[in-house]
């Protein structure tokens, strides 16, 4: 997990990728972490909970659809 | 390296999302054939069962006996077939969570790179290990997937906010404790650090568990079909996440040792 995390003074013998690639700057990340969470929290509520303990559409047909997933990937259903 | 332009960086947050989601439908394929052909015969073991409950005593399962009872087509109500719930059905679902947990995981992957004092390998593959504890094992341990037949219609909306509470807590504590190890790992070393964070995560997790209320809505459900049904969503999750961690750790790999390529070129030329 953590083996290969000795910290950069202690110069370690074989050093495989000489060149330190920046990190992804914080700032800009967080864009995309609201842009897709938003859009990955969408996917997930409709395959987890729509129509079951909420319901954004009517009827049952998404929870139908997607029955065998919610029970199968550990959502609550029925 | 200060002097290097990070404008031109290889490694922008679309380059990890679009992996992500790559990664992310390729695992939700794998979690549908493993999800197919060791949960489905229990699904309809559950369902076989549940009938046959709905049948016998009237008033046993009033919402589900009224379901049986009208006619299917009213008021956006529909019957989807057994055959379509467990291929496209389980399909869609499969794929809409692995696009969706495999393009979080690349974006934390993004997150985390460089600033662990690990490879790009190994903090890509401690995301997905953490992913699968965090999103997954804690609040299965809680509240584990229940079959079809088990669970009442008039629970299900404390169930549901039960269970996405510890899920949030869950998935707050991982990202706190990764960052309170990474502020530890300056004073001690790595494991000292990776185990402090691991004990504050489990006493956070086990104590909001402890908070949560416990649900035992089981009845008379058979136990060995309850215990095959859970080992085969365990291990349909598992395959999902183990998909997630391989596939990411290789793809932002290989980004990273091009881009760490693309750079030493161009220290090189800026040194001559």
């Amino acid at each position: 997990m953590s083996q290969s995390s000795a910290t950069p003074l202690a110069a370690p013998a074989i050093q495989v990728p000489a060149i330190q690639v920046p990190a992804v700057p914080l700032l800009q990340l967080g864009t995309w972490v609201v842009f897709f969470g938003l859009l990955a929290m969408l996917a997930i509520f409709f395959v987890s909970a729509d129509q079951g303990a909420l319901s954004l559409f009517a009827g049952n047909a998404v929870h139908e659809w997607v029955h065998d997933a919610r029970h199968l990937l550990g959502y609550p259903c029925h | 390296m200060g002097t290097v332009p990070r404008d031109r960086s290889v490694l922008s947050p679309a380059a990890f999302l679009l992996r992500g989601l790559a990664v992310g439908l390729a695992a939700g394929l794998i979690a549908f054939v493993v999800a197919f052909a060791l949960g489905e015969p229990y699904v309809d073991d559950a369902i076989a069962l549940e009938e046959a409950a709905a049948a016998q005593p009237p008033a046993e399962h009033p919402e589900h006996a009224e379901e049986a009872q009208e006619p299917a087509g009213q008021d956006g109500m529909v019957e989807i077939s057994r055959e379509n719930q467990k291929s496209w059905g389980l399909l869609t679902g499969t794929l809409a969570i692995g696009a969706a947990l495999g393009g979080l995981a690349a974006l934390a992957a993004a997150a985390v790179l460089g600033r662990l004092g690990l490879s790009a390998r190994g903090s890509t593959a401690l995301v997905a290990l953490v992913g699968f504890v965090a999103v997954t094992l804690v609040p299965f341990t809680k509240y584990p997937a229940t079959p079809p037949a088990v669970g009442s219609g008039e629970t299900i909306g404390g169930r549901t906010a039960s269970y996405f509470a510890l899920l949030l807590v869950s998935v707050l504590a991982a990202i706190a404790v990764v960052v309170l190890a990474n502020r530890l790992r300056a004073r001690y070393d790595g494991w000292t650090a990776a185990f402090v964070g691991a004990g504050v995560y489990l006493v956070v997790v086990t104590g909001t568990g402890l908070l949560l209320p416990t649900v035992n809505e089981l009845g008379d459900f058979p136990a060995d079909t309850l215990w095959y049904f859970r080992r085969s969503s365990l291990v349909t999750l598992a395959a999902l996440w183990a998909s997630i961690g391989v596939g990411l750790t290789v793809l932002v790999g290989r980004m990273h040792d091009r881009a760490a390529a693309d750079l030493a070129r161009r220290e090189l030329a800026a040194s001559l």
